[in-house]
């Protein structure tokens, strides 16, 4: 709705354009037209949503979910082929914690004379296995390796042979109880998979699985970015019309809305997230969407009440008024058009911060279900990664988030300083 | 004065009373028969009657309210659904960590923010100013989960500057040892941010009249800078310094479960996690109750650092 009455007066700004000077919307694009730092973030902005558009329609990363790879396959550009080919050439710390990962795939052949490749969780296990000694026993390890190769293959290959028993049985420990559930997670998604020739590197490697992570990114960012959206949509939705009735009927209906407004910004927005999540049993984008709009409003509200406290007064209200123009009329239809441009900006103030909370929340698992890939569960299980090594999860998604917000937030400056530079500073 | 605050505690009640009001109703009403909750947890229905009849929740909803009224004066929340503690018991423990935590954070990081923004403000314009600032943008768009995580893997994990995590009974070594990297962390994620504000807060003070007449008297830049206008950049300062207060408990939060530190944050992503509602409600609440009074202690520090704010 509000759409279409902005076009109406667009319409009706055009009209008389050609001779009168441009309006607030021209003027602002053309002052955003010549700021370059706006002009790139929105580029990069527009890429990220034409990605995440594309993915939603399965054009893109459709098959996240396919095992391309050996598990926990390193980025192509660490390990240009199998690990024989570079023994030498690891003295940067990099390649230092990748160096254990270097052992797998030739370590992995011979290990099939007892029983792992084909069956895939015992190959998790190894994989495990391998990758834990260094970490655990510390750098003294991963130097070892670094200096003689063949022998720390060896090396590996007896004590991968001597924990698998321990690993299967016992569960006391918190290193095993890792690999338990490796195990079981493994018999969920593997066994279709088993009979793929699987690749030992990826562009950028792979996750658990071994699964693309530059497609699971992707994938995730369609869950991310969308959530951002629809809950800022939401979230200024609410405020705006609370924040309107409240500023222009003034009265009772704003102290009424100001007390709903502080009750809501009394309780730290965390908690109050965490509070609402606890009650909804129910896991789902359409959820967490809902749970963030609804609570993220205040914001929005206080901004727009103040917006229509100041424009209530003005003149061409009370021409609207003397010619006979109803209350919503009013409201809507002449004051929103000239506070739209506080509620763009608050949005996509919003928007950045939507993100980061829905990867927050879905790192705790309180956000999308499980089955749903999402920047913050990619990080949740990046957590783990990064201790056995594999670090290329972490910086994918983590990567992928710093850029898309710092181009959101860039542009946001850009888009507030073009349509009103009165307003820098007034958000935090 | 003392009326002020009277006047001022005297508004809260309404305020708080929306807060009862909105936690009642997402817990008794949103969030269904806290019977289907603990089914899962206690298959003996006879215990479940029990616990009904305990929680009142075969009560019509005013009593319900009523009760809930009662366990708040009372600060008698029953006990955990989950591990049968006394509410009240978990709120006092789980309190000193989550400050031990936080009140070394908040002062180092005022200190350290309007620090910087002094220094970046006075050298407006430099090479120096713009790269803190791109620094600073870039650093607030990171995830504050990757924070935690490279942090405690790199400093903890790898270089074992600092325990991967624990908490023992000892306050100093608490303070010294385990909170020593939340507190760092925090410090990194919270600074990009502030920093920022404050320049601009500093940058409004810094070209104004007094500030040249100050400098034509022969004041030193030093006194300029840290007295002159630090005193009037000081009260905007005050007012983020509170509003981020929010902020930085969700900062505590994730820190808390990343270190296993047994504070507040911790207890309430498990509450979340086991659905455990008493818990979860109690917290809310005097989460609330305690930002309202940090509220007014911020416009109370006003009127300590401005003598021409008037209380009204």
């Amino acid at each position: 709705m509000t759409d279409l009455t902005l076009s109406a007066v667009h319409a009706k700004r055009r009209e008389i354009a050609h001779t009168v000077s441009p309006g607030l919307w021209t003027l602002a694009w053309r002052r955003l037209r010549r700021d370059r730092v706006a002009m790139v973030s929105l580029a990069i902005v527009a890429a990220f949503l034409l990605l995440m558009v594309l993915s939603a329609l399965n054009l893109v990363a459709g098959d996240w979910a396919r095992e391309v790879g050996i598990n926990y396959a390193p980025p192509s550009f660490l390990e240009p082929d199998a690990a024989p080919a570079t023994p030498g050439a690891t003295s940067t710390p990099n390649q230092q914690s990748v160096v254990p990962e270097a052992a797998v795939p030739t370590a992995a052949t011979p290990g099939s004379a007892f029983n792992s490749t084909v069956v895939d969780p015992i190959g998790d296990v190894l994989a495990e296995l391998k990758g834990e000694p260094p970490a655990a026993a510390g750098a003294e390890a991963a130097a070892a390796s670094t200096i003689v190769d063949p022998l720390a293959d060896v090396m590996k290959e007896i004590e991968a042979a001597r924990n698998p028993p321990p690993g299967v049985e016992g569960k006391s420990v918190d290193p095993l109880a890792d690999v338990m559930k490796e195990i079981q997670s493994g018999k969920g998604g593997a066994p279709t998979a088993a009979v793929e020739a699987k690749r030992a590197t990826l562009p950028f490697g792979a996750d658990k699985w071994g699964r693309d992570v530059i497609a699971k990114t992707i994938k995730g960012s369609e869950t991310s970015i969308f959530v951002g959206l629809a809950a800022a949509l939401v979230a200024t939705l609410i405020g705006t019309v609370l924040g309107a009735l409240a500023g222009y009927y003034g009265g009772a209906v704003d102290d009424a809305l100001n007390w709903f407004y502080n009750v809501f910004s009394s309780i730290p927005y965390l908690l109050l997230i965490l509070a609402v999540a606890a009650v909804l049993q129910q896991k789902g984008t359409m959820t967490i969407v809902l749970i963030l709009g609804l609570t993220g409003w205040t914001g929005a509200f206080r901004l727009i009440r103040a917006e229509y406290m100041k424009h209530k007064g003005r003149e061409y209200v009370q021409a609207a008024d003397a010619i006979g123009a109803s209350n919503t009329r009013r409201m809507f239809r002449h004051i929103f058009p000239n506070v739209s441009h506080v509620v763009l900006v608050q949005m996509s103030i919003l928007v950045v911060a939507f993100i980061k909370s829905e990867v927050i929340l879905s790192f705790l698992g309180f956000g999308v279900p499980v089955d749903v890939v999402s920047w913050g569960s990619m990080l949740n299980e990046a957590q783990n990664e990064l201790i056995l090594g594999k670090w290329w999860q972490l910086a994918a998604a983590g990567g992928a988030m710093a850029v898309l917000v710092t181009a959101f937030s860039l542009f946001t400056d850009a888009l507030r300083d073009a349509l009103d530079p009165k307003l820098r500073g007034a958000e935090g | 004065m003392l009326a002020y605050i009277i006047r001022r505690i005297w508004q809260m009640l309404p305020t708080l009373l929306g807060v009862v009001l909105l936690v009642f109703l997402l817990f008794n009403w949103v969030g269904g028969d806290p019977a289907y909750v603990l089914a899962g947890k206690i298959s003996n229905p006879d215990q479940i009657d029990n616990i009904r009849r305990q929680l009142g929740v075969d009560q019509p909803y005013y009593i319900q309210l009523g009760i809930f009224l009662k366990q708040i004066v009372t600060a008698d929340f029953g006990s955990s659904w989950s591990t049968n503690e006394k509410v009240s018991h978990i709120l006092a423990t789980r309190l000193g960590p989550s400050m031990t935590v936080l009140l070394p954070l908040l002062f180092l990081e005022t200190i350290v923010a309007i620090a910087l923004a002094l220094a970046v403000a006075y050298v407006r314009g430099s090479l120096t100013d713009r790269m803190v600032m791109i620094i600073c943008t870039v650093g607030l768009s990171v995830s504050i989960l990757v924070y935690i995580i490279v942090f405690q893997y790199v400093f903890a994990y790898k270089f074992g500057w600092f325990p991967v995590q624990g908490w023992g009974n000892d306050v100093w070594e608490n303070l010294w040892k385990y909170s020593a990297l939340p507190i760092l962390i925090l410090l990194v994620v919270s600074i990009a941010p502030n920093l920022r504000l404050y320049r601009t807060f500093v940058l409004d003070e810094i070209n104004q009249d007094y500030v040249r007449t100050a400098r034509a008297k022969g004041v030193g830049e030093n006194r300029i800078m840290w007295v002159h206008v630090l005193r009037n950049a000081s009260i905007p300062m005050i007012t983020h310094v509170m509003a981020a207060l929010p902020g930085l408990l969700i900062g505590a939060f994730l820190v808390e479960r990343f270190f296993s530190i047994p504070g507040i944050g911790r207890e309430v992503i498990l509450a979340v996690e086991r659905s455990d509602f008493p818990v979860i409600k109690a917290l809310t609440v005097y989460v609330a109750i305690a930002t309202m009074v940090v509220n007014l202690l911020a416009d109370l520090m006003y009127k300590a650092v401005d003598p021409r704010v008037q209380l009204k």
